[in-house]
């Protein structure tokens, strides 16, 4: 199986309501280092991840893969996870079933991604009555079942306590550990710097600035990430 | 007025088998017509809300529009297609129950149909980035959607069950109200009333509205028992 990694955005544009979300966007993402997508709200982040993600098509531009059957082998996780009115168990493999995955091994795949994320005991508990944080882990869970190469995460810890956003950051860091390329957006720039190998600010549809993180902080070389840097890190 | 009342209520209490047949007959007939609106209806319905074709509107339009349809001009679109000379004159079932049956699965299937699109729509707005997400489009989307809000959408079949079992205009006319054969509680009501004989006419009424009540009491029951299990 070839890689479908690097992912090449030519020139990407995307309008809404005659508004422009995204204005030519080119970068290139490679294989290995976690990408973190910053930028303030409205900068673009979540069109943008879907765009990569497929989820929306650009106005302009292209978006492509390199390998291929790209579709199937990435997931993403969002900011608020949809769960299925079933079993937590159920809900992974749904998942799979929908990949392809056949009879006992749906299981077996399932109840390792479960054990993974730390809800190996909820697996039979229904998937909507879990707190946001379990909810959010069973997100992973799904995600991890179907063992993707590229991972989007779209600020998936924006509505979780500190207790719960550190449990989530563990999951992905083993993630990375295990090879998915991490792409993730978020607000906090101590998130930012403890996940991140490179970031790519965004300022109103465009990228203004991509640095690796040990670059970016403290020193932002662009003026937009310099103020959204200064002004954030109090409460970061 | 208070002796036509007890009087129904004794037709009631020692279950009367004229009463009885009739009150069977009407739970078939409606019972049959919703299972197959529901069965056509929820699927139409998913349909129509997850799909993206031309026209997609006015099929809204006309769908919501068709849950007015008025049960007296249904039962004569009916009586038309099944009488002798009609296109399916030959089948024979004119003043059937099984004519009945089409007639309110005609009146029903838009009420059901409308009421899940609404519903089915609704929820696909939550789930749809996360199905696409997961690889999952078109018509295995819309089932998965309509399986996960099943219980929500026991309330679009309780409105088709409420329009069957109180209409009469629809089994009036394609049922011909036969007693014995196609009376059913709401064309006897109007019968007897015309007649006068108000204890049997009020003593259907009550079963009417009981079995109203006791069917729209259990389906709370389990959509609130289904909301506590699942959330």
């Amino acid at each position: 199986m070839s890689a479908i990694l690097p992912l090449r955005l030519e020139d990407v544009s995307y309008e809404a309501g005659g508004r422009a979300i995204i204005e030519r966007v080119s970068l290139a993402l490679e294989a290995g280092p976690s990408t973190i997508i910053l930028g303030a709200n409205g900068a673009g982040k979540s069109v943008l991840m879907r765009l990569m993600h497929g989820l929306l098509a650009p106005t302009s531009g292209r978006v492509a893969w390199s390998g291929e059957g790209a579709r199937r082998r990435q997931a993403m996780v969002f900011q608020r996870p949809v769960m299925l009115r079933r079993s937590a168990l159920a809900n992974v493999t749904y998942a799979l079933d929908v990949a392809g995955v056949v009879g006992a091994e749906r299981e077996r795949l399932a109840r390792d991604a479960l054990a993974e994320v730390g809800l190996g005991r909820l697996a039979q508990r229904p998937a909507r009555v879990l707190s946001g944080g379990e909810q959010q882990r069973l997100a992973l869970a799904r995600a991890w079942a179907l063992h993707p190469e590229v991972l989007f995460l779209d600020e998936p810890t924006a509505n979780l306590d500190p207790g719960a956003t550190r449990e989530i950051e563990t999951i992905i860091k083993a993630f990375d550990a295990a090879g998915t390329k991490i792409v993730m957006s978020t607000h906090s720039l101590g998130q930012a710097r403890r996940l991140g190998d490179e970031v790519i600010f965004l300022h109103q549809g465009r990228v203004a600035e991509r640095a690796p993180i040990d670059k970016f902080f403290p020193l932002p070389a662009s003026p937009e990430a310099a103020a959204f840097v200064k002004g954030e890190l109090p409460w970061a | 007025m208070l002796d036509a009342i007890l009087s129904g209520l004794r037709l009631v209490a020692t279950l009367d088998l004229r009463l009885w047949e009739i009150v069977g007959l009407s739970l078939a007939v409606s019972l049959s017509a919703v299972a197959l609106a529901t069965l056509v209806g929820l699927p139409l319905g998913a349909a129509i809300a997850v799909g993206r074709f031309p026209g997609r509107q006015a099929v809204i339009v006309v769908l919501n529009a068709l849950m007015g349809l008025p049960p007296v001009v249904v039962g004569l679109f009916i009586y038309l297609l099944l009488s002798r000379a009609g296109p399916l004159g030959e089948l024979g079932l004119l003043f059937t129950p099984q004519a009945m049956v089409i007639a309110q699965t005609v009146l029903v299937l838009p009420i059901i149909a409308a009421l899940a699109r609404q519903s089915v729509e609704d929820a696909w707005r939550e789930y749809e980035e996360q199905l696409r997400s997961l690889g999952v489009e078109g018509v295995r989307g819309a089932l998965t959607v309509l399986w996960d809000i099943r219980f929500s959408l026991l309330t679009a079949v309780l409105a088709g069950l409420g329009r069957a079992s109180a209409e009469v205009g629809a089994v009036m006319i394609v049922g011909g109200n036969i007693d014995g054969v196609t009376r059913v509680m709401t064309t006897t009501i109007a019968l007897e009333t015309s007649k006068g004989d108000l204890p049997l006419a009020l003593g259907l009424g009550m079963v009417l509205i009981a079995i109203v009540l006791a069917l729209n009491a259990a389906a709370h029951l389990v959509k609130d028992a289904a909301q506590r299990r699942y959330g």
